[in-house]
Formats: structure tokens, sequence, C-alpha cells
């Protein structure tokens, strides 16, 4: 937050933190992870079980990140477990076929970029709903990655130990995994992209109201354009860590990816009904996401009550979020209940 | 940045239609609007529903391309094939929409500079910038003092009367010639409406145009130079500021909606070429 410092100086510190962007959910990680250092100290007091998640949790949170951009305009993309197929495929033919990783890499980049060009032509000049066309482009791009790599797997164990492994997937002092650094780095400038870039303004408004943007002089179709090439794009780069880090492209690595991403950015607090939206909150809300599973398990439940589990966090956060946001709802649901009468 | 594009020349008509005629399919929304609005005139705009109010608005501001006709603009012919919102800002209209002028979940400097934010050359937003111009204009130009609303302000809390303020605030920033108002008092209440009011005669003091596009009569006769009424398509009266008590006005204003040859306006005639130099 940038001061204003208005006549009276320093206003008090605690509005100030109540208004701190993310901090509901915030405070939801925090508890949670004391919960689980409570229930399993064994596993949650060490740093391998943190590792473990700065490890497998960063594809997904870029994924997140996109999203939010994506959610915040009022739309959605359902297409990028393809993505991390496709980008997937690119990628390991360019190291298979042509021996160049970093070629692999740009390709699976541009790879991401045409599938965010094309949804961002369906949504914004056709003007078909962005869920409808991105089912349909999910399907599309999920099947071309098959066909091209005919449904094989490609062993990648040639880039262990390799340049581009210790740029993206070695762990830094062998604490830090590499794909965290990348993961926070984009967090952080997905931030200022969307709360202090031009193009993130426009965004907010598109999601907003297009009518208002589009009357501000916003050129709204170019924009969603950008918008879900950016989305391709960062989907494509999720595609390299993923893969890297496995050493391994499989064509339906992308399985798996749909509902957690989509959970951490609606956990995070970001508004399904766009102009409004959180990196700080997806950031917390994927790593909430990413931990459950293990978390749950390390304390001794049976892991079939993971999944149960993780839906009522989803419930929970959400409408913590939603009672956060409009003090009127509390109201009227405490009435509901008769905790209250008027 | 671009607020020195368009130099302050000496100029009769801030814009001027010129047989503007649009069709939506075989919808005929404008048929034939000749109408020019003088440096410092207020205009009132009204007709019923469909009268083509609006849609005369978004051919003059950019939103619409016209079916046939010519705009000028400070006298000078306008190019179609360049001519948008974006451009139209650029030479300094503005318009404010009955509702949809702000984004709701936005705060109050988001609003004013959003289309035409200060930025730094990566396209980065200046925000302490943005935020001291926008607590400026509440307190100079538009007069929030002490009300609790200031930049961070999100739109959603303003009351309706607020919100015209604000909009009507950020294009006199933004130094616009012609102000356009679409029925900015709509679903106010009365007190509101008050402010409204008096947010449109300081467009009038501060020397600029504006179109006035309002339903209710007794508004827009107490405050503009001049009315112009449109009906289906076509401007069938142009009345000067006196020439007709509000009484005459709303009797002219029914005989035409009951599609009786009416009379024609006391202005007489079909071509808007009676504007003043105001």
């Amino acid at each position: 937050m940038t001061t204003k410092a208005p006549a009276g100086g320093n206003a008090s510190l605690l509005p100030r933190l109540a208004r701190m962007e993310g901090l509901p959910i915030i405070l939801v990680f925090v508890i949670l992870v004391g919960f689980f250092m409570i229930a399993a100290p064994q596993v949650f007091l060490g740093w391998p079980i943190y590792l473990s998640f700065l490890t497998t949790v960063p594809p997904m949170l870029v994924l997140a990140i996109g999203l939010t951009l994506v959610v915040a305009a009022g739309e959605i993309d359902l297409s990028f477990p393809s993505t991390l197929a496709f980008s997937g495929f690119l990628f390991s033919i360019c190291e298979t076929q042509l021996g160049s990783p970093w070629l692999g890499v740009l390709a699976a980049l541009a790879g991401g970029a045409l599938i965010g060009v094309v949804n961002g032509f369906f949504v914004a000049v056709v003007g078909v709903p962005s869920i409808i066309v991105t089912i349909g482009t999910q399907f599309f791009w999920a099947g071309t990655a098959s066909i091209l790599s005919g449904g094989q797997s490609d062993a990648l164990q040639q880039l262990d130990g390799s340049a581009i492994y210790h740029v993206f997937a070695a762990n830094l002092f062998g604490v830090l995994p590499m794909q965290s650094l990348w993961a926070l780095a984009i967090a952080i400038f997905m931030w200022f992209i969307l709360n202090r870039h031009r193009f993130g303004e426009h965004v907010l408004f598109i999601g907003d109201s297009r009518t208002v943007a589009r009357v501000a002089g916003v050129n709204v179709v170019w924009e969603t354009i950008k918008l879900f090439t950016l989305m391709g794009v960062l989907g494509g780069f999720a595609a390299v860590l993923l893969t890297i880090e496995n050493l391994n492209y499989f064509s339906t690595q992308g399985q798996g990816y749909l509902l957690p991403a989509l959970a951490g950015v609606f956990i995070g607090g970001t508004s399904v009904f766009g102009g409004a939206a959180t990196i700080v909150g997806t950031f917390f809300g994927t790593f909430i996401i990413g931990m459950l599973e293990a978390g749950v398990v390390a304390t001794g439940i049976a892991g079939f009550w993971v999944q149960a589990i993780e839906g009522v966090v989803f419930v929970a956060a959400v409408t913590l979020h939603l009672l956060v946001d409009s003090p009127g709802k509390w109201r009227s649901l405490s009435n509901f209940v008769g905790l209250r009468r008027e | 940045m671009d607020m020195q594009t368009a130099t302050p020349r000496r100029y009769e008509h801030i814009v001027r239609a010129e047989n503007i005629s649009l069709s939506y399919g075989k919808v005929r929304a404008l048929a034939g609007i000749d109408l020019a609005i003088g440096r410092n005139e207020i205009v009132g705009l009204i007709g019923d529903n469909g009268a083509g109010k609006s849609t005369l608005i978004k051919a003059l501001t950019g939103v619409v391309r016209p079916t046939s006709g010519k705009l000028y603009i400070r006298d000078e012919l306008v190019d179609w094939n360049s001519y948008s919102v974006r451009e139209a800002h650029r030479l300094r209209f503005e318009t404010v929409y009955q509702e949809k002028s702000l984004g709701e979940k936005q705060p109050l400097w988001r609003n004013i500079f959003v289309g035409r934010q200060i930025t730094n050359r990566f396209g980065f937003i200046k925000v302490a910038e943005e935020r001291r111009i926008a607590n400026d204009i509440l307190k100079r130009q538009l007069g929030f003092r002490g009300v609790g609303i200031d930049a961070d302000s999100t739109i959603s809390k303003l009351s309706g009367g607020e919100r015209q303020g604000i909009a009507i605030g950020r294009a006199m920033h933004f130094d616009s010639d012609l102000i356009i108002l679409d029925e900015p008092t709509v679903a106010l209440a009365i007190s509101e409406v008050r402010k409204v009011l008096d947010f449109v005669r300081s467009i009038k003091t501060s020397g600029r145009a504006c179109i006035y596009i309002e339903h209710n009569l007794a508004h827009v006769h107490e405050l503009a130079d001049r009315l112009v009424v449109l009906d289906r398509g076509r401007i069938v009266a142009d009345i000067k500021s006196g020439e007709m008590t509000l009484e005459q006005l709303t009797k002219f204003l029914i005989d035409l909606q009951h599609g009786a040859p009416a009379g024609r306006g006391p202005a007489g005639t079909d071509s808007g070429h009676a504007a003043g130099p105001g």
C-alpha cells in the first residue's frame, strides 16, 4: 500500500492491517500449518515436507496466478490442463529430437501462447462464452498432444543434472527448489501487473463491467486476447517446470490440475463475479490446496478422508471471504439461523 | 500527457452533425440529423424512449458509426474510419452515462484515470500521483469535504448523486470541451438531484459545452440554453430557452406522442442550424 500521508499522519495500525490483501486466507494458512504441526509433529516440524511442497506446488501456483487474472476479467479458462500436455510435448520433442531443451522452453511458451490466442479470439472476437470455448479447446489440445506423441511417454532422464535442470528444478543450496523461486518471482511480477499496471487495471474494469470498460476507452477485445495469451504462456511455463521436475513427459500429465488450480484461486478470495482479485490470496490458497493431502495423511487420518476435508476447507474459505467482504451477509445469516432477532 | 493535443483554436461549433442517418438492420434509428452545438452551450436533448437520443450521442462520441452523414468537430470534418471512443476522448469529448460510467468495485482514483492512466514508460501506473489528483478533484472541483469520501473509496459505497459528481468531475479534470450527460438524475433522490444540477451548472460556468439528455422536463427546461426534441429518429423541434414555458413544452410533447401533426415547434424546422454562439 502506498501511503497517502493525510494530515493526522499515521492512522492506527489495526484497520490498516485488516485491509491487508489476503489477510483472512493467510490466517487460515497459518492456522492450518499450526494444526498440522501439533497433529503430526514428526512430519511437519521437519524441513523435508516443506521441500516437497515447494517442489510440487509451483506448477499449480503458476497456473493459478494466471487464472486469477482471467477470473478477475469475469472469464474462465478450463483449457490449461491441455496446455500442460501440449506444451510439455513440445518441450520434450525439442529435447529428444533436436537435443535442445532451451529451444524446448521457447517452444513450450509459444505453444501456450498459441492456445491462449485461439481461446482469446473465440472469446473476444467471436463472442463465445469462455467457459464453453475452453472446454472445447481443452479437448482439442489434449487430443492433439496425444496424437502427436502417439500416446507415448518420453523419458527425459538425460536432463538430470544438466544446466536446464539446475535452472528450473534443482534445489538451491540443497534446500530451496528452483521452481519455488520461479513461482514466487512470477507471483510478485503478476501482482504488479494486476495492481499497478495499466493492463491489470483494464482487466479489473472489464471484469467489473464490459460496458464501463468500453466507455472508458479500454479496448476490450484486444485486452481480452492479451489476457488469454498471457494465461497460455503461463500454462506453457508451468508445463516446463512440471516436465523437468518429473524428468518425464506423458500425454496425460495435465490431468488432475483443473480443479485444484481453480480451487486455489477461489479459496484465495478472488471473486467469481470478476472485477476483484487477489494474487496474495491465490498464493496462499494454492499452498493450502497443495498441502492438505499430505497434511491429512500425515495426521494419521486415512487417505480417503482427503477429498472430503478439501471440500470442507474450500466451502469454509469461500464463505469466510463472503462474510468478510460484506458484513450485511453476516447479519442476515445470523438472523436466518435465529441467533439474533430484530 | 495528451492534454495539449487539441490546440485552443477559435471555433464556432464544438460539434456539428450534418444529415446523419443510422440504421440497425431494418430499424432506422436516426434519419437525417442536423445538429450544431455552440462552444459554451447547454443543449437539452429530449424525446420519448426510442426516439434516438442515446443513438445520436453514441454516433457523436464514436461508440457507433452512422450509416451516412458527416460530422464536424470544432468545425473540422471527421474521418469515420479513424473515429473512436478513444479519439473522441482525445478531442476532449466526455460522456457520462446513466449508470455505466464507473466501475462499481474499483476505488475512486482508478475510476478517474482508467483509460488515461498516468504511467511510466513501461505502463506501470503512478498510483501516488493519481491518488493525489483524485483527492484534489474531490475537494476543489466537487467540494466533497468531510463527507467521508476520498480517493480510496469504492464506487459501490457512493450515492447516485455522488457518482454522477465523480463522473462529471472526471470530465472537467480532463479538460473536456463537450460533456454529454445521459439522464444523470434518473433514479436519484430529490436532494441528490439538486447536487447533480449544480454540477451541470458548473459545466456552463467553466466555459464548456454540454449535451444533456433528460426525461424530467422541469430539470432540463431550467438548465438548458436550447432544447432539441427528437422523435422517431428525427429532430422535430429546436427551441431556445425562454421561447416556451414548461407548460407549453409539456403540451407540445404530449401532442407529439399522440402522433398528431402537432404543429411544428416554434423553431419550426427540421434543421438545427439555429445554434447560437452561446
